[in-house]
């Protein structure tokens, strides 16, 4: 497998609890003035986005080179504990294009703050919900070709967290080639367009991407998102 | 005066159209322009923030409070150019090389001003050397950085190490923020502070500025 998607702006559309979450308003009795906001930039996002994806399968060999970067990884990682029990592994970027940065440069040239930071929570979160469409379609079309490790799952991983440096950026994207859906690589190893994220699809048994969070950096970590996405794989 | 209460509460409801009005109404009756600003629009932004503060109200209604006050502010800067209203200090931000995230730059930029800073906004990917020519030429005290990448965070760094080096560091103070940054990075790079957040980074840009 190697291509390019794209989709609807429909299809991405995130959920409202994600966004709303982002910009630090709780979902419960949404005061109407920003729930109108809300609405506002659900529009400019429908209208603006331009949702592309590439996706291209890679051998566990050849990622053990993507992965190992400029050998800036922290020593252990999920990843290269997980990635070596694999079934399948595929290289993705998923991004919103151009138009939606600008959208959002353009609310706050205008002074329409609130706004802009809706659209740029709701831009983030629809970023988010394209991945998951990759992680998914994916895991389907394994499930199509008779991929059959009883319980499988398929679950994405990417540069800058859980100990993978945000330098593996380069070898990845000299491997998948995502400019061909508009994104470039910055010296910084940042994606542009700014609404863009990347990373590796790793088919593999449940159990192996069940790790517990006792990696050295898991303390200093913030979001302990692994462990929703974990609990969420387990009750499948 | 009634007109300068209304224009605040204008600001704190985030009703620019009003606001707007109010401060035609003002600069009409004569009253100086820093009276309207200070006593009007920093007036409504002050509560704004400490509501903020406390939890009472979201980011949105912080930045649709936001937008009023300039609305009364772009009315004002005719005045404030004859005028010569001094501000609570001149700062100068940028998000550092390499990095394009600006939202967080962005709501401490619109923090700042509502708080009566004077505020220069470099914009995204700002080389150190531009934050530190920016600041002496435009007589900044203080110059605020953020990051959202770990690998863009030792620019930051340059920016402390030329002011060190051209003995500007007494002058001119840093104060660094974005997601990765805490509060040790800030130590150990050697930047006067680090904010947390939006409105902490105004708290303490304040403390910066002594006259503020």
């Amino acid at each position: 497998m190697n291509q390019a998607v794209q989709w609807t702006a429909a299809e991405v559309m995130p959920e409202r609890e994600p966004v709303l979450e982002l910009i630090g308003v709780p979902d419960e009795d949404v005061p109407e003035h920003i729930e109108a906001l809300y609405d506002g930039a659900m529009q400019v996002l429908s209208d603006v986005a331009e949702p592309a994806g590439v996706v291209s399968e890679i051998s566990e060999a050849d990622f053990a080179e993507v992965y190992a970067g400029d050998g800036r990884n922290d020593p252990h990682t999920p990843v290269a504990d997980i990635f070596p029990g694999a079934d399948r592994l595929a290289l993705f970027t998923v991004t919103m294009g151009e138009g939606t940065s600008a959208a959002i440069a353009k609310c706050f040239a205008s002074h329409d703050f609130a706004l802009g930071s809706m659209l740029d929570s709701a831009a983030s979160a629809a970023v988010e919900r394209a991945a998951e469409l990759v992680e998914r379609s994916y895991e389907e079309a394994l499930c199509a070709g008779g991929w059959e490790a009883p319980p499988g799952a398929v679950l994405r991983y990417s540069p800058g967290y859980c100990g993978w440096h945000v330098s593996g950026q380069r070898r990845l994207f000299d491997y998948l080639e995502p400019e061909r859906i508009g994104v470039t690589l910055r010296s910084s190893f940042l994606m542009e367009p700014l609404k863009s994220t990347s990373g590796v699809l790793i088919a593999a048994p449940q159990d192996v991407h069940a790790f517990a969070p006792t990696y050295s950096f898991c303390s200093r970590c913030e979001t302990k998102g692994c462990r929703q996405r974990i609990r969420a794989l387990l009750a499948r | 005066m009634k007109l300068l209460v209304q224009t605040a509460n204008g600001v704190i409801g985030g009703d620019d159209q009003r606001v707007a009005d109010l401060t035609r109404q003002l600069i009409e009756q004569g009253v100086a322009a820093k009276t309207i600003l200070d006593e009007g629009l920093i007036a409504g932004m002050d509560t704004v923030g400490q509501q903020f503060k406390a939890h009472e109200i979201f980011l949105p209604d912080v930045l649709l409070a936001a937008k009023a006050m300039y609305a009364g502010m772009e009315l004002l800067k005719p005045q404030f150019i004859e005028e010569g209203v001094p501000s609570l200090g001149r700062v100068v931000i940028g998000t550092i090389r390499g990095d394009l995230h600006d939202i967080g730059k962005n709501l401490v930029g619109i923090m700042l001003k509502g708080a009566g800073f004077d505020v220069i906004d470099l914009g995204k990917d700002v080389p150190p050397e531009d934050m530190v020519r920016a600041a002496t030429e435009r007589e900044a005290s203080v110059i605020g950085m953020s990051a959202l990448l770990t690998t863009t965070m030792p620019a930051m760094q340059e920016v402390v190490e030329i002011l060190e080096r051209d003995g500007l560091s007494k002058e001119i103070s840093t104060i660094v923020g974005g997601a990765p940054v805490t509060k040790d990075f800030a130590r150990d790079i050697g930047a006067t502070a680090h904010g947390y957040d939006a409105a902490n980074a105004v708290e303490r840009v304040k403390q910066l500025i002594p006259e503020a």
